[in-house]
């Protein structure tokens, strides 16, 4: 089983981020970055596939410098191998843009072999969209089974199934590989990198690609090749602190005060 | 003047508050053609007239409808494509994100996904990073493809003629690659939905798994029920009622966080609250810095009082 797992590296969402002034795209830069929380899931569940069989995990991310720390943290975490998509013209790309070069980069990486699963998470961490992996499936002609909570893969029948977890109802999808797969944080526990494994990834090989090496024309991605484009960004005023109460025995008589004031009764 | 395409959020034909809105939005930019898949339209009719609908595409193929997001994207495109509507809008669940995502690289559009507002020249407002910051958008290719959150506008009637017009779309083999096998309604609750309800009140790890109290108060207000994440990984509530990060995000008009201490994931899902509370024994908790109210006590018997002093001030 050969299996691409997409992950991105995104700016740490515990900390203050925001955008540069200039030209209003996310500061990659002023904050630290780290791997989007929600792809640990998908490298572990890449994992745990090919741990119960055989094959091999290679991590794939597009982005700056600071994205090779993504790879490495998938690396730790017991992926093969890694490809980091590395070119200035890039930055200030928007979805379709990256799905566009990611989609290219799984095609130049099926090359070397076919590609039997495209992996990803559910969401990342920064822009919250949860469009790419639909995108991917769009562009490589992919069956589409995402949201996963729960996996099983058949190897030998060539088909996996997924329980998708909606807002009115839960869907069983199935579908034969290759086909694109996202899941959702609640499909597995990531594992944490061992001693031996943090040492094991310094050997593993990375590859950094440029748009060159895919053979993507730079107009297409970046900043300006955008189909959207943001006028404006405020930040929020923070929200100041109201009334804070200790219960002293009245402390529901004083909250259903305030509702009543505030006409919610 | 032009269409604006609509893509109707339906229970088994029953149409969501949140498709009332997205017509309401539409009426501003242009003529609403509702479009629905998987149902006929008599349950959905009368509520698509009332919102606004000149025109409602029917689509009653079973392999839309047996088929995860690929055909209901060609579905739309072939739309687009006869239509030229002015934009298409979508509501910002993850199925139709997914559905407005392939729709925006087959008919090479911009696409805005979570809008909370969308102006006449459709231009859209959107609250990123956990609410820090506000973003005021356009899409600049195409036919701009929008995704809308709930309870971003209160729906206006404005009745119109809702003419049904059938559709039988082309699909491609690629489309049909991923089958829907088994579906499982959830249960209802008797409670409003969550990502749709004016009042939200969330239980956290302080319950310790008991949520009856939280379900009582709510019950007094009329409200949906939401969890924290560490409520739903305990198995105290199930994931649909997750208000988070890697859950729903909502809101409603009044948020109360009960034993929650307020992460960042779990801020990132209700920040935008109008009116938020919370209720924790920890004064420390991160939640009381977003409170327009809040109490430092212990849930279990905070609670407890106000349900019974609400309930009393009803008579």
């Amino acid at each position: 089983m050969n299996i691409v797992v997409c992950v991105k590296y995104v700016p740490d969402a515990q900390a203050e981020r925001g955008f540069e002034e200039s030209d209003l795209t996310t500061d990659r830069v002023g904050v630290d970055g780290r791997l989007s929380e929600l792809d640990e899931y998908p490298v572990e569940e890449a994992l745990k596939i090919v741990e119960a069989g055989e094959g091999q995990v290679t991590v794939l991310t597009m982005g700056p410098q600071g994205a090779a720390d993504a790879v490495k943290k998938a690396l730790q975490m017991g992926a093969h191998a890694g490809v980091h998509v590395c070119d200035e013209a890039i930055a200030g790309s928007d979805a379709v843009a990256t799905s566009l070069v990611l989609a290219r980069a799984i095609q130049k990486l099926g090359e070397a072999g076919p590609v039997d699963l495209v992996l990803t998470g559910m969401a990342s961490t920064d822009g919250v969209m949860s469009v790419v992996p639909a995108m991917l499936a769009e562009r490589l002609g992919l069956p589409q089974v995402t949201y996963a909570s729960e996996l099983t893969v058949d190897a030998a029948a060539r088909s996996v199934q997924a329980r998708r977890d909606g807002d009115a109802e839960t869907l069983l999808v199935t579908a034969q590989l290759p086909a694109l797969v996202s899941v959702t944080d609640q499909i597995n526990e990531p594992r944490y990198p061992s001693f031996k494994g943090i040492m094991a990834a310094k050997k593993k090989p990375v590859s950094t690609w440029t748009l060159a090496d895919l053979g993507v024309d730079p107009a297409q991605v970046g900043l300006a090749a955008s189909w959207t484009t943001v006028e404006q960004v405020s930040a929020r005023p923070p929200r100041e602190q109201g009334q804070v109460v200790k219960d002293e025995g009245d402390g529901g008589l004083k909250l259903a005060e305030f509702l009543t004031a505030g006409k919610f009764v | 003047m032009a269409e604006v395409l609509v893509l109707v959020d339906h229970v088994d034909g029953a149409v969501r508050k949140t498709t009332t809105e997205l017509l309401t939005l539409a009426r501003r930019v242009g003529e609403p053609s509702a479009v629905l898949v998987g149902a006929d339209a008599s349950a959905a009719h009368d509520t698509l007239a009332r919102f606004g609908a000149a025109k409602v595409y029917v689509v009653s193929s079973a392999d839309v409808v047996d088929h995860l997001v690929a055909p209901t994207a060609e579905v739309l495109a072939q739309l687009v494509e006869r239509t030229s509507p002015a934009a298409v809008l979508l509501p910002s669940n993850g199925e139709s994100k997914e559905i407005a995502a392939r729709l925006a690289i087959k008919t090479g559009s911009g696409l805005i996904t979570d809008a909370v507002e969308v102006a006449d020249d459709l231009t859209t407002t959107q609250s990123v990073f956990a609410g820090a910051y506000t973003v005021r958008a356009r899409v600049t290719a195409g036919t701009p493809i929008i995704t809308v959150k709930p309870n971003s506008v209160t729906p206006v009637e404005a009745p119109a003629a809702a003419e049904v017009v059938p559709f039988e779309p082309v699909l491609s083999q690629a489309a049909l690659g991923a089958r829907v096998t088994e579906r499982r309604p959830r249960a209802k609750t008797g409670r409003p939905e969550l990502t749709e309800a004016a009042i939200v009140v969330s239980g956290g790890r302080g319950t310790g798994g008991d949520f009856a109290a939280v379900e009582a108060f709510a019950d007094a207000l009329g409200a949906a029920v939401g969890a924290s994440r560490a409520a739903v990984d305990a198995g105290w509530y199930p994931h649909a009622n997750q208000v988070g990060q890697t859950g729903k995000t909502v809101s409603p008009q009044l948020y109360v966080a009960s034993g929650i201490s307020g992460a960042i994931q779990h801020r990132a899902g209700m920040q935008t609250s109008k009116t938020i509370v919370a209720v924790n024994k920890d004064e420390e908790a991160p939640i009381f810095e977003l409170v327009d109210f809040g109490v430092v006590g212990d849930l279990f018997t905070v609670l407890p009082q106000a349900t019974e002093a609400i309930e009393k001030s009803r008579g």
